[in-house]
């Protein structure tokens, strides 16, 4: 399966869970959020939805800024 | 000077002055400074999280939540689409329903897309948001945004990051005049002067970044500009004097001493005393 995270295209396993994939990519659940092909995927949602192939994924953080 | 409150929305504020977390030398810096402005709410932007360096400390971790409101900014956004998803990214993110809206037309200017500004707006106060617009000096915009339903407006006072000061201070202040919500004069404030001046104007809050953390000593222009926005407040609160052309001396003109040939110097203005009023 293929989706892209963060504007890079992945292979990423079968059957992955939102949950799933932040585990595989080392990040944080706290201090981020996540949007899956332009809908904001609530928290609790995170080990319920699954990535599909062709998924645009964005998860994002706060940064400093003005 | 106590019970002079910012309001937006629903929301309350002890300090006019709302401060940024970019381009500080070091975090550490950036947490004083906060401190030593007084401010009660501080910017933050939001991007991808850097996939190669998950760990470590973000800045949130500088951030005392119990001291200060974080508003989370669409900086760096070129359309309504993108501001709207990057509004409702931060809205789960970080659980507030304030928003700076703020939709660039170009990348030299900083000027904001006055027309995606409006959409986007729209949008996100029919979501629930609570939207402050970054907008040019308009105060058509400036209109136009109050009616859509923004709990307050943010002209530019010069551009991002230029520290100009108040490049229009007559839209500044027509904008205030005609505006229902509260004016919050966004970039381009330099220095203390700057910050003075805006609030003199009658606008209600300041929000800058680049003039404090790019000063030599930011922690010591915090300071500084909290105090300017504290004096700007209070001098337009306390209504200034009128201008005008010729001086009005602030001592007494009668029962002045005189020496010889002294006489005719004086009165040549047009403070004569009236009539009747003894000389020398």
């Amino acid at each position: 399966m293929k989706a892209t995270v963060n504007g890079h295209l992945r292979d990423l396993p079968e059957e992955l869970t939102i949950g799933a994939l932040l585990e595989l990519l080392g990040s944080e659940r706290n201090g981020i959020a996540v949007a899956r092909n332009d809908r904001v995927v609530r928290r609790a949602e995170y080990d319920r939805q699954r990535v599909r192939d062709g998924d645009r994924l964005e998860i994002i953080e706060a940064v400093a800024g003005g | 000077m106590t019970g002079d409150r910012l309001r937006i929305g629903a929301h309350e504020f002890g300090s006019r002055l709302i401060l940024g977390t970019g381009k500080y030398p070091s975090p550490e810096v950036m947490r004083d400074a906060h401190a030593a402005s007084g401010t009660a709410m501080v910017t933050v932007a939001i991007r991808r999280i850097n996939l190669d360096n998950a760990d470590g400390k973000t800045l949130l971790d500088y951030i005392d939540r119990e001291r200060y409101t974080i508003l989370p900014n669409t900086a760096g956004c070129y359309n309504a689409k993108e501001a709207v998803l990057t509004a409702q990214l931060a809205r789960e993110l970080l659980e507030t329903d304030l928003i700076k809206l703020e939709v660039i037309g170009d990348t030299e200017t900083l000027h904001p897309d006055t027309r995606e500004t409006l959409v986007a707006a729209e949008q996100l106060i029919g979501e629930g948001f609570t939207v402050l617009p970054y907008i040019g000096d308009d105060p058509i915009a400036c209109r136009q945004l109050e009616e859509l339903g923004c709990a307050a407006v943010m002209p530019l006072a010069a551009p991002i990051g230029s520290g100009l000061g108040v490049c229009n201070p007559y839209s500044i202040r027509i904008i205030k005049e005609r505006a229902g919500v509260p004016v919050i004069v966004d970039a381009g404030v330099g220095t203390a002067s700057d910050a003075a001046i805006a609030m003199e104007l009658g606008v209600d809050a300041l929000l800058m970044n680049t003039g404090i953390a790019r000063a030599r000593d930011p922690v010591l222009m915090a300071d500084a500009m909290k105090h300017a926005v504290i004096a700007g407040r209070e001098a337009h609160l306390a209504g200034r004097m009128e201008k005008r052309l010729y001086a009005a001396a602030s001592s007494p003109l009668h029962d002045l001493i005189s020496t010889s040939g002294s006489e005719a110097l004086r009165f040549s203005g047009t403070d004569r005393p009236a009539p009747g009023v003894p000389k020398g």
